[in-house]
């Protein structure tokens, strides 16, 4: 549906978009993950067409989008802060994009009234867009997004505004919406949780460029660059010496799964790869953070950075307790490079 | 809402002396004038409205003054909107430098705009001498200084909200399938339709009550309403229809300022506002850069080439350029158009302007204090009574002042503070638009704060208000500065000949025939224009985006 080869945009010196390459597959649905500044709505607005590249193209379905305007583009845009238009009502908003591309009016209703319901908020067509409450403006405005029939579905930060809860609920409701409709979807956000849930495809961006792209489960497995780790919340990432199976490290010597690569690298240990065990590296426990029925545990060794591990609730040891530590090599992952 | 007596005493005694004043110099000298036009032998004849309306002379005034301004706010809108979006979307070079300038011409006195569109398209003026081209016997001479004057008014109401809309809001409508010019149509112009029509309005009323610009450029041929309430008072006598045409006037500017009133209340609605930093662009492409060249190009024909031609006359003689009319300004003619040279004027201007504005900023000031805290009807009539200077005629105004205060307690008529009295109610109005907005965002609570702490009321407005609308004040104050130095319609009244200002002597040279008297016309509004200029540029200077009033 979507290609990009080698789009590139420039604000002045700097490359927002560097030399990007992306693919998007019919009916896939691609989280673009990356921390403010990476370039992602750059991204969407330049396959939109409100922002013009420097260099490459932007391909739908095959054809090259270079000098066809915004609204010839057949996409859709969710932007960040919804941009719902505070004088038209819910229905107004919604039937929008119909009216703009000659829908008669019979039929613009009865689709503003399909719309409403498959977003969860039937018969809201008359209410103010400004009475709504975020999580609503949140649905209004995917509403009138796929009320034009898009192509490509693109979402900014589609859930940025919303507290937790319900931000993890309409996660899964809107997952389950794009599978039924069938929809292909680019989304940009910054929240791993929001990204992992959501796509079938993870690409990560740092600085204008694509740095790991994968499926969720293969992404959070293997990061592949301490960038990737340390943004999906990794704090156990070191330096280390690997040779065979056992990686010299700040925090000792620590087993790594067979067939790692050799040499100078970086190691992740995820929180869940540290146990406490009678015997090992020494560390003084120096705070704890409950997460449901596990429990994080920052604990400091006497050499070395702080170390992260996951422990079920029946083990966790006081604040200021002396314990000792050792590593599980299957949740210990050797990274590229230094 | 909280009851408070003693907040409502104060606030009340802070009404107290900009209500006297008001009912002393603007309510007194106005009713003066209608009673004793509609009451000439002591019997009320409210026969006289009819009468006078039927003539038709009166009536084609009455047209005239609609036509006109009707046609100058549509001609504003036509010139000033692409102007009000260049300067809201784009970023280019000597932005600021140009904001300045297109603002300059709201501050300059009326008899200045008229004198340089004079040199420009009259007799032996600009185009005269080029194409033989005369726009002074046609009304196109007065809707062109009307646009030269209004184009700040738009371009500062609605380039000021259009630059805070969100851009995205309309890139919205281009990603669901409008056209660039229906995604204008559909969500940038109903977001800029009140702020649109509040400037109209303000255009309308500023062009209906014009006077200065058109008793220069009128002639005979055109005469709106308040230059016949001057014919009709200062050269037939004939005080009745002066004072029936002073109360159509009063009706509809009224009618103006309530429509007004309600447009900037429905304002603001529930838009998306942004800072305006982030919606300005370099321009791109052919056809912003088209747009731009034009926007530079209007402004330079309409508001730089007339000033300039007005220095250039000034310095014209017929020995080629010279000094000549300026240092005719610094001696008596012998025609005895004057008592005084009439460089003394600049003196006399400058006094007058520095008391007039002391009186306004003490008495506005006061005003906008208790106007702050919204509250009762009685506050917001006050609010309405504080505007009405602004559409009252200034004409009826400076002859009220003649008939009423020479006697006691107020036998003022030999006194020089009479002007700057008169000056001062005009800059009242401007004084409370620019303090009202800076004195309401003030936070009560930061107040409330200051009390706990152990500051008196007064200590706390000192501590807490003062530095926060200081900026505003003397923003205010460089309004009404460059507002009495420009006042002619009632200052033309009552100024001494022996003290004329700066606008009254521009029209008395203007009056007579002769090259040497329309030479230095020229010259002593040329010095009118630099006084002005140098006081805008400070007023610019302390002038942030964030304490804009209404104007």
């Amino acid at each position: 549906m979507l290609t990009l080869e080698g789009a590139t945009v420039r604000f002045g010196p700097r490359a927002v978009l560097d030399a990007v390459d992306l693919e998007v597959a019919d009916h896939e649905i691609v989280c673009v993950l990356g921390p403010s500044g990476s370039g992602k709505s750059t991204l969407l607005r330049a396959v939109a067409g409100l922002q013009a590249l420097d260099a490459g193209r932007v391909l739908l379905a095959g054809a090259d989008q270079a000098g066809v305007p915004t609204h010839r583009r057949g996409v859709g845009l969710m932007f960040q802060d919804h941009q719902l238009f505070p004088q038209r009502d819910v229905a107004g908003n919604v039937a929008f994009g119909p009216r703009m591309h000659g829908v008669p009016k019979e039929e613009r209703a009865a689709r503003v009234e399909e719309l409403l319901d498959l977003v969860g908020l039937p018969g809201a067509g008359r209410r103010s867009v400004a009475a709504l409450s975020g999580g609503e403006q949140q649905r209004v405005a995917l509403a009138r997004a796929l009320a034009p029939r898009p192509r490509l579905l693109m979402l900014d930060e589609p859930l940025g505004q919303l507290d937790r809860g319900l931000r993890e609920r309409l996660v899964v409701e809107l997952r389950a919406l794009f599978g039924r409709l069938g929809t292909t979807v680019l989304a940009v956000t910054h929240d791993q949780g929001e990204a992992f849930a959501l796509a079938d495809r993870v690409v990560v961006m740092r600085d204008g460029r694509i740095v790991r792209s994968g499926t969720p489960v293969d992404v959070w497995r293997r990061p592949g660059t301490e960038f990737v780790a340390r943004f999906l919340g990794f704090e156990n990432v070191v330096p280390a010496t690997v040779s065979g199976a056992v990686a010299d490290t700040p925090w000792g010597r620590i087993p790594v799964p067979d067939g790692s690569p050799q040499g100078e690298r970086t190691l992740l240990v995820r929180p869940a790869g540290v146990r406490v065990t009678d015997d090992g590296l020494s560390c003084r426990v120096e705070s704890r953070t409950f997460r449901g029925h596990r429990v994080t545990v920052v604990l400091r060794p006497a050499d070395g950075p702080p170390l992260e591990a996951e422990l079920p609730l029946r083990e966790v040891p006081e604040v200021d307790a002396e314990v000792t530590v050792a590593f599980g090599a299957e949740e210990v992952v050797v990274l590229d490079g230094a | 809402m909280r009851r408070d007596p003693k907040g409502s005493a104060a606030r009340l005694g802070l009404m107290v002396l900009p209500v006297a004043f008001f009912a002393v110099f603007f309510a007194w000298p106005v009713v003066s004038i209608v009673e004793r036009g509609l009451r000439p032998d002591g019997v009320w004849d409210p026969g006289a409205i009819g009468a006078t309306l039927g003539r038709s002379d009166i009536l084609g005034v009455l047209g005239f003054t609609v036509w006109q301004a009707a046609a100058s706010t549509g001609l504003t809108l036509l010139v000033a909107l692409p102007g009000a979006y260049v300067f809201a979307r784009f970023d280019f070079p000597g932005k600021g430098v140009l904001r300045a300038v297109v603002t300059v011409p709201f501050v300059l006195p009326t008899v200045l705009v008229g004198t340089a569109f004079l040199a420009l398209v009259g007799r032996g003026g600009f185009t005269d001498g080029l194409w033989g081209l005369r726009l002074d016997t046609t009304v196109w001479a007065i809707l062109l200084a009307h646009v030269f004057f209004n184009y700040a008014v738009v371009v500062r109401t609605v380039g000021g909200l259009w630059a805070q809309l969100d851009p995205r809001q309309e890139e919205a409508a281009r990603v669901l399938g409008a056209s660039r010019w229906t995604a204008w149509r559909s969500v940038t112009l109903p977001a800029l339709v009140p702020a649109v029509s509040a400037a109209a309005l303000m255009v309308f009323l500023f062009t209906f009550t014009s006077f200065g610009v058109v008793q220069i450029l009128g002639g005979d041929a055109y005469t709106t309403l308040e230059a016949e309430i001057y014919r009709q008072t200062a050269r037939l006598l004939d005080l009745r229809t002066a004072a029936v045409l002073t109360l159509v006037q009063f009706v509809a500017v009224g009618a103006i300022l309530a429509v007004h009133a309600r447009t900037v209340r429905r304002r603001e609605t529930a838009l998306r506002l942004v800072s305006p930093e982030r919606t300005a662009r370099r321009p791109r492409g052919v056809g912003q850069w088209a747009l731009l060249g034009g926007v530079l190009a209007s402004v330079a024909v309409l508001i730089l080439l007339p000033l300039g031609v007005l220095v250039e006359r000034s310095f014209a003689t017929p020995e080629g350029y010279g000094l000549r009319y300026y240092r005719a300004l610094g001696s008596l003619d012998e025609a005895g158009t004057f008592l005084v040279p009439p460089l003394e004027a600049v003196g006399n201007s400058l006094r007058y302007a520095v008391a007039a504005t002391a009186i306004a900023v003490v008495i506005g000031g006061l005003a906008a204090a208790a106007l702050t805290r919204r509250a009762g009807r009685l506050v917001r009539g006050f609010d309405a009574l504080l505007m009405l200077p602004l559409g009252v005629s200034a004409v009826t105004v400076g002859f009220g002042f003649l008939i009423t205060l020479d006697e006691p307690p107020f036998d003022l008529r030999a006194s020089w503070i009479l002007v700057p009295l008169a000056q001062a109610l005009v800059g009242v109005p401007f004084v409370v638009r620019t303090m009202l907005p800076v004195l309401r965002a003030v936070d009560q609570r930061l107040r409330e704060a200051a009390a706990v702490l152990g500051a008196s009321p007064w200590r706390a407005w000192r501590e807490v208000d003062l530095p926060l609308v200081r900026r505003a004040l003397l923003i205010a104050a460089g309004f009404a500065f460059a507002v009495s130095l420009g006042e002619f319609g009632a200052t033309v009244f009552i100024a001494r000949p022996d003290n004329p200002t700066l606008p009254v002597a521009v029209a008395r040279l203007l009056g007579r025939p002769g090259e040497l008297n329309y030479g230095q016309a020229m010259a002593l509004s040329t010095i009118l224009m630099v006084v002005c200029a140098v006081s805008l540029l400070l007023l610019e200077r302390l002038r942030s985006d964030r304490t804009t009033g209404e104007f």
